[in-house]
C-alpha cells in the first residue's frame, strides 16, 4: 500500500527546504538538456544545408552519351580470326556524337512515367568567354529554365535577376558568379561567346549564377536550350544531357540501369554519383551524436551527487521515518520521486533553454558567397531531438536518482538512532 | 491475563568487532495497561533489546509476540506496518523532522496509516497536542522550538495512532530535571486515563522508582 499524497508531501518539502541543492540539480540536467539541444538542431542543421548543398544540385538520374571505345573492336566479328590472340594498338572511342540519340522520345517516355517527377533537357557546349583579347575556357548549358526551376533550387541560386529574365530574353545568359567578377561585368552588359569552331556571338547578361562552389561559378553559365543549339548551329532535338528528378529516391539506382539498357544510353543515380559523400554526412551525424551523449552523461553524475549528498543530510529523518512506520520502499519512493521532479523540471526548462539558443543562432547573421541562398546560421528544428532530450533528462534522472535511493532504503534505523 | 508484549527465550549476538552474546535467553512480558521500566548498566543490553521489542531489529532467535500474535519472521514491509499502527516510539534526542512544522511531525505516522481523513487527522493530532499542552506551537517549525517542547512533540506523535504500547529509549535522559518531570507525570497519566501499556528503558533511578515494575538487567539477562 503505498501512499503517494503523503511521499509527494515529504519529497515536495525536502526539494523546498533545500532550495539551493534543488536549483543547482535541475540546472545541471536544464543546461545538459539545453546544450543538447541546441547542438544537435545546429549540427544537423549545418548538416543538412551542406548535403542540400551537393544533393540539389545532382539530378537523380542523369542520362548522357558517354564518348569510349567500342567494346567490341571490328577484329572481333572477323570469323577468320575467331581462335587467334588478337592485339590491337592506340585504340580510339567509337565514332559517335556528344548528343542523346532520340533525346525528344526518351524525354516524352520519361515525363509520362508515373515514378517520374520531371526531366528537363540539357545542352552542355565547350565555349570561350571573350573579353578583350583573352579568351577564358568554360561551359555554356542550354537548359528550359523554367522546368529546371520547378525541379532543382536553381532560383536560389541566381544572384541578380531572374528565371523568367533569362526566358524572356533570346539572347539571354546568366553567367556564372566567378567569371562575372573575372571580366568585370555586372546584370546588362553584353558578353561575347566563341564556339569551339570559331563563331562568335553576343549575349546579354539577365542575371548572375553563383552555385557556392567556385570551380563551377568559374566556368558555367546558363542559356535558354534554343540559344546554344543556335549558337552551335544545331537542330532542335540536339541534347547532350537529361536530368530526371524522382518522386522516390531511393528508386534512383533500379531506374538508371533499367533505363541505360533500354535507350542504350549511359544513364548514371545520384547515389553513385554521391557514394563518398553520405560517408563524411554520416561521420558528422556519429560526432553530433557523440559530444550530446557525452553532454547528458554529464548531467546524470551531477544529479547522482546531488542526491547522494541529500540522503547523507537526511540520514536521521530516513530512521525517523522507518521507526514512525514508513517501509523501505516508501522512502526509497520519496527520494525516487525528488530526483524525478528534478529531472523532469530540469528537462523542460532544458527544452526551453536549447529552443531559446536555437532561435538566438538562427537569428545570427552568416553570410559567406559560397552560400548566397543562406542569410543565417542553419538550425534544424525537429521534434523528435525534443522528444529524446526529455525522454533523457527522465531516465538519467531515474538512474542517477535509483542507486542513493536504494541505499536509502536498506538504511538499518537502529544503526542511525543508536548511533554506531 | 492479558499480555500486550511477551517475549520467549529471545537470543542476540553481535557479529562485529569479535562475536558476543549479547541478550541471554530474554523471557518475560508486559501486562496491558502497565507502566514498566527496564534499568541496567551501559552494556547490559537494555537498549538493544528495546529494539528487538520495537521491531526495528530483526536479526535475533527467539519468539516476540505483540497482542498475543507472533511477529518474528513477518516480513520487513508487514513489520513496517505493525509499528505504525501498534507501537509508538520516544528517543533520547528527540528525532523530529526539522524542516516540517509540529502539526505535520505529528500527522505524519497517521497519514502513513490512512485509517482517516486528512480532517480527522488533523483534528486527533491538535487534541493529543492540547493534551501535552503544546497546542500553540502547532504550525512553528520542528527546528524552533525548545528540547523539552521537543521531547512532547515527540510523545505526541507516538500516540497519533493509539497504539498498543509506548516504547521509550531514555526519554529523559537529555532533559533537566523540570522537563524530566513533565515527560514523567504526562506518561502516568496516559497510564492512568488512557490504559497506555509503556516500556522505557532508562539510566534514571528516581524516574524508575515511580513507575510499576522495573526490570532489572545484567550482562544480557533480566535478574529477577
Amino acid at each position: 500500500m503505498i501512499n503517494w499524497r503523503v511521499i509527494l508531501n515529504i519529497a515536495k518539502t525536502h526539494l523546498l527546504t533545500k532550495m539551493k541543492s534543488t536549483v543547482t540539480a535541475s540546472l545541471g540536467v536544464t543546461f545538459g538538456i539545453g546544450a543538447y539541444i541546441t547542438l544537435v538542431s545546429f549540427m544537423t542543421g549545418l548538416n543538412e544545408m551542406l548535403d542540400s548543398l551537393i544533393l540539389n544540385q545532382t539530378p537523380h538520374i542523369h542520362i548522357y552519351n558517354e564518348i569510349e571505345p567500342s567494346e567490341k573492336q571490328p577484329i572481333a566479328l572477323y570469323q577468320e580470326f575467331e581462335d587467334a590472340f588478337n592485339v590491337v594498338n592506340s585504340i580510339k572511342p567509337k565514332q559517335s556524337q556528344k548528343k542523346i540519340h532520340n533525346g525528344l522520345p526518351i524525354l516524352n517516355y520519361l515525363k509520362k512515367d508515373k515514378k517520374v517527377y520531371g526531366a528537363t533537357p540539357q545542352l552542355r557546349a565547350q565555349i570561350f568567354y571573350l573579353s578583350g583579347s583573352i579568351e577564358l575556357g568554360g561551359n555554356l548549358v542550354g537548359v528550359d529554365i523554367m522546368e529546371e526551376a520547378r525541379l532543382s533550387n536553381i532560383d536560389d541560386y541566381i544572384v541578380e535577376g531572374t528565371a523568367q529574365d533569362l526566358k524572356n530574353s533570346e539572347n539571354g545568359i546568366l553567367l556564372g558568379a566567378g567569371l562575372a567578377k573575372k571580366m568585370s561585368l555586372k546584370e546588362g552588359d553584353r558578353v561575347q561567346v566563341s564556339t569551339i569552331k570559331g563563331d562568335v556571338f553576343p549575349l546579354k547578361i539577365v542575371g548572375i549564377y553563383q552555385s557556392g562552389i567556385a570551380d563551377i561559378d568559374n566556368i558555367q553559365s546558363y542559356a535558354n536550350l534554343k540559344t546554344v543549339q543556335r549558337i552551335l548551329g544545331e537542330a532542335q532535338n540536339y541534347v547532350t544531357d537529361i536530368n530526371v528528378k524522382l518522386y522516390d529516391i531511393n528508386e534512383a539506382t533500379a531506374m538508371a540501369s533499367s533505363l541505360g539498357k533500354k535507350f542504350q544510353v549511359k544513364a548514371t543515380s545520384i547515389n553513385e554519383a554521391n557514394a563518398q559523400f553520405e560517408t563524411g554526412s554520416n561521420i558528422r551525424n556519429l560526432i553530433t551524436y557523440a559530444v550530446s551523449i557525452t553532454l547528458l552523461i554529464v548531467a546524470g553524475f551531477g544529479i547522482y551527487n546531488i542526491l547522494n549528498m541529500l540522503i547523507y543530510e537526511k540520514m536521521k529523518d530516513i530512521a525517523i521515518l522507518k521507526a514512525t512506520g514508513f517501509s523501505g520502499t516508501d522512502v526509497q519512493l520519496i527520494f525516487m520521486s525528488q530526483a524525478m521532479i528534478i529531472g523532469a523540471v530540469g528537462g523542460i526548462l532544458g527544452l526551453f533553454v536549447g529552443f531559446v539558443l536555437s532561435k538566438l543562432i538562427d537569428n545570427v547573421a552568416f553570410e559567406t558567397e559560397a552560400l548566397p541562398t543562406i542569410t543565417t546560421y542553419p538550425i534544424n528544428y525537429n521534434i523528435w531531438y525534443y522528444i529524446i532530450g526529455i525522454s533523457f533528462a527522465l531516465i538519467s534522472t531515474f538512474v542517477a536518482g535509483w542507486l542513493p535511493s536504494n541505499k536509502a532504503k536498506r538504511i538499518d534505523p537502529v544503526r542511525i538512532i543508536r548511533g554506531t | 491475563m492479558d499480555f500486550v508484549l511477551e517475549t520467549k527465550n529471545i537470543n542476540k549476538y553481535f557479529e562485529k568487532p569479535v562475536k558476543f552474546h549479547v541478550l541471554k535467553d530474554i523471557s518475560f512480558s508486559i501486562k496491558k495497561g502497565e507502566f514498566a521500566s527496564i534499568m541496567g548498566k551501559s552494556g547490559s543490553g537494555k537498549s538493544t533489546l528495546l529494539y528487538i521489542l520495537s521491531t526495528m531489529d530483526t536479526d535475533y532467535t527467539g519468539e516476540l509476540f505483540l497482542n498475543n500474535e507472533l511477529i518474528t519472521g513477518q516480513k520487513h514491509s508487514k513489520l513496517s506496518q505493525i509499528r505504525n499502527k501498534n507501537i509508538g516510539f520516544v528517543f533520547q534526542f528527540h528525532y523530529l523532522l526539522s524542516e516540517f512544522s509540529v502539526l505535520e511531525n505529528v500527522m505524519l505516522p497517521a497519514k502513513k496509516l490512512a485509517e482517516k481523513s486528512l480532517a480527522e487527522i488533523e483534528h486527533d493530532a491538535m487534541e493529543k497536542l492540547r493534551m501535552l499542552d503544546i497546542e500553540k506551537l502547532a504550525h512553528q517549525r520542528a527546528s524552533r522550538i525548545s528540547g523539552g517542547e521537543k521531547q512532547r512533540v515527540a510523545i505526541a506523535r507516538a500516540l497519533i495512532n493509539n497504539p498498543s504500547i509506548l516504547m521509550g529509549d531514555e526519554p529523559t535522559g537529555n532533559l533537566d530535571s523540570h522537563n524530566s518531570e513533565n515527560v514523567f507525570s504526562i506518561f502516568k497519566r496516559l497510564k492512568e486515563e488512557e490504559g497506555l501499556s509503556l516500556l522505557i528503558v532508562t539510566h534514571d533511578e528516581d524516574f524508575a522508582k515511580r513507575t510499576d515494575r522495573i526490570i532489572q538487567m545484567e550482562d544480557g539477562r533480566i535478574l529477577d
